[in-house]
């Protein structure tokens, strides 16, 4: 497990800038994912959402590790991952509802969410269905030397993808600059990973001489640590990474995933919630490093908040597509 | 439907009957696929029974669609009798090698020595909000190919009857349930039975326009039909059950009979099993037939999500209205 070393740095301005930004984007995260609950309850959302809550650590402790033009992929639970590359509020939800304004149109919806001006190659529904493109992606870096990264988002559940493991074994014989982020919050749907996943997680990477590791990913500084150490290793043409978050979803695996005690106790969720949650946590640093205080990151969490209330809003005023939109962007 | 048919069950309820009486009667019949022990599948059609057959019986996967597929093919020559479950039909695409190059070529290949009599059962159907990538209907590609058996119910009373001859066929079976239809409500009967493949059903009666309509299709097309009594067109509505085998003498008689046809699918239009149906109507009424056999599958494009979009994307009672009104020439 990383920990940050440059604590000398972390009072400069930059480093303020950053976990300040940082900060905000997780609060962000999940206060969007808050109104998507409410968009659903309230029956304006149409279909079902997965939700990022408890996760926020892992999306922007990496992406913050990114420049602008590096690539990510998605997966089903994918709004946090699109929020930390930098995707604005007010057309995700306008994407969440079908309307014109969205990301895509309104033809993807909350599963698939792209967005090229912020090198999301897109959100996937496919378990495992990504890892082709971010490789790809990697090999179009390579080729073009353009000395983008990409990061491949995915959870414990598409270990179980073959595909997953064809595509590391080209990317380590290729020297391609992906690096693929296991999300492993403990279940697929409404089955612990224990049961679906043999052997060690890290040796899959390791058995193609894929440089593997393990973060903890409630932990938003280690995450970030580890992952600017991949990044650069990529960039230089060291080869891909194969990184490991342990985290943990705080709701169920979607919206309407109500009652859990089948498959995960009451008492399981909620101790992750008070003692290992990434928001609290960096609070916590901040204050204790003097970085912020309270009342400022109190400050920040009523302004996000606002600024999701205004995004809701614009979503639902904003028009559906045309129907006559149905058949324009089969081809291109 | 017979008399005794009283009871009522939910589709999700004929399909979870079927697989456990078979379960009981034959120790061989086994499940797998993800989430289907515990949770039942996501839309709860299994729920109860791993409870009952216990966790060898009914066997939670990790999401390895290609894997477990290929262990069906595998296990069904050697003694079990799976019932492999796809949770999505979107996500056939992972099994293709297995059920297209293996599964449905292992008989022919070996010189009919060995023998896949396994099933696996998936789900097609639009208009859930779900998006490109969980709303396909792809039954077309797997009726392609020769060495499958592809089953497609529109009501309880089917769903129950077809998935008991399917587990018990010799064959790879694959079975489409329409994910809009598990709640849909219809008469079962309590005694057993089974329903053949390859022999359609007539649905609805009627003299001036035959609609052949698969899976919630025939839902939608009986609806159609109200309203086409209400102009004063009498259509009898027909449900092939099986598109492969396909019960093509049926579908001619009732085209020879109407004089007129048109065939409703959700799957693509293009290159599909309406395609397929009205090509078997022509050839078999094109004597009898005053007007070309209309079709009507999903547009073609990838389902999009924004609901005004979707619901444009495939037949409704209305467009299927509309459409047998213009052929049969009714202003
Ligand atoms: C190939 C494929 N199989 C099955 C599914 C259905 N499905 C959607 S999410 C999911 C569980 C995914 O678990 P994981 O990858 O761990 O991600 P998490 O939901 O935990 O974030 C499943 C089985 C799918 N979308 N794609």
């Amino acid at each position: 497990m990383t920990t940050v070393t440059d604590k000398s740095n972390t009072k400069s301005n930059t480093q303020v800038e950053k976990w300040i930004r940082t900060y905000r984007r997780m609060v962000m995260i999940r206060l969007f994912e808050e109104q998507v609950n409410e968009l659903y309850t309230r029956a304006l959302m149409p279909g079902l959402a997965h939700l990022y809550v408890g996760e926020e650590a892992v999306a922007v402790g990496i992406c913050e590790a990114l420049n602008p033009t590096d690539y990510i992929t998605s997966t089903h639970r994918g709004h946090g991952h699109c929020l930390a590359k930098g995707a604005s509020p007010d057309r995700m939800f306008a994407e969440l509802l079908g309307k014109e304004a969205g990301y895509c149109r309104g033809k993807g919806g909350s599963m698939h969410i792209a967005d090229p001006a912020t090198g999301n190659l897109g959100a996937n529904a496919i378990v495992g269905g990504s890892t082709g493109i971010a490789t790809g992606a990697a090999l179009s870096s390579k080729r073009l030397r353009t000395g983008q990264v990409a990061v491949c988002f995915f959870g414990e559940g598409a270990l179980g993808q073959g595909v997953l493991y064809e595509v590391m074994n080209l990317a380590a014989l290729w020297k391609l600059p992906v690096i693929y982020v296991c999300e492993n919050n403990l279940y697929t749907e409404y089955t612990h990973y224990s049961e679906t996943t043999a052997g060690d997680i890290l040796a899959r990477g390791t058995a193609f001489g894929v440089q593997a590791e393990a973060v903890d990913g409630q932990d938003v500084r280690a995450v970030n640590a580890i992952a600017q150490k991949l990044v650069d290793r990529a960039r230089k043409g060291e080869g891909p990474a194969f990184l490991l978050c342990n985290t943990y979803r705080y709701t169920g695996h979607h919206v309407g995933d109500i009652n859990r005690e089948y498959y995960r106790s009451k008492q399981e969720e909620q101790e992750w919630k008070t003692k290992r949650d990434p928001i609290k946590n960096l609070a916590e640093w901040l204050i204790s490093e003097k970085l912020a205080d309270a009342a400022g990151l109190t400050a920040i969490e009523t302004e996000v908040r606002a600024e999701m209330k205004s995004a809701v809003e614009f979503a639902i005023a904003a028009p559906y597509p045309g129907v006559e939109e149905v058949e324009q962007d089969v081809y291109a | 439907m017979p008399e005794a048919a009283q009871r009522e069950l939910t589709f999700a309820q004929a399909v979870r009957e079927a697989l456990a009486e078979e379960m009981r009667r034959d120790s061989r019949v086994c499940i797998f696929g993800e989430d289907v022990a515990e949770a039942g599948t996501p839309f709860k059609v299994l729920a109860g029974l791993v409870e009952e057959f216990g966790a060898e019986r009914v066997l939670d996967t990790p999401i390895s669609e290609a894997g477990f597929t290929g262990m069906g093919v595998g296990a069904a020559m050697t003694g079990l009798r799976p019932v492999v479950d796809i949770m999505f039909g979107d996500f056939l695409t992972l099994t293709m090698d297995q059920m297209v190059n293996q599964a449905a070529k292992v008989h022919y290949m070996s010189g009919g020595t060995w023998k896949v009599p396994m099933v696996l059962r998936t789900t097609l159907g639009a208009t859930r909000r779900s998006a490109a990538q969980h709303s396909q209907s792809l039954h077309a590609w797997l009726s392609h190919v020769p060495g499958l058996k592809v089953v497609m119910p529109s009501t309880p009373y089917d769903a129950k009857g077809l998935l008991k001859t399917a587990i018990r066929d010799e064959n790879p079976v694959v079975f489409f349930e329409d994910k809009m239809m598990f709640k849909l409500k219809g008469p079962v009967p309590v005694e057993e039975y089974t329903i053949p493949f390859g022999v359609a059903d007539i649905k609805r009666q009627g003299e001036d326009i035959t609609i052949v309509a698969t899976s919630s299709m025939v839902q939608v097309a009986l609806g159609a039909a109200e309203l086409l009594e209400k102009i004063g067109i009498s259509a009898e509505v027909i449900d092939p059950r099986t598109t492969w085998p396909l019960d093509e003498k049926t579908l001619i008689e009732s085209a020879k009979k109407t004089s007129r046809a048109m065939v409703v699918d959700e799957g693509y239009g293009r290159y599909g099993v309406t395609g397929e149906i009205a090509s078997v109507i022509a050839e078999g009424a094109f004597y009898n037939l005053e007007a070309p056999v209309k079709r009507m599958g999903a547009m073609h494009v990838p389902i999009p999500f924004s609901p005004p979009l979707e619901d444009v994307t495939v037949p409704t009672d209305q467009t299927i209205f509309e459409a047998a009104r213009a052929l049969c020439g009714k202003e």
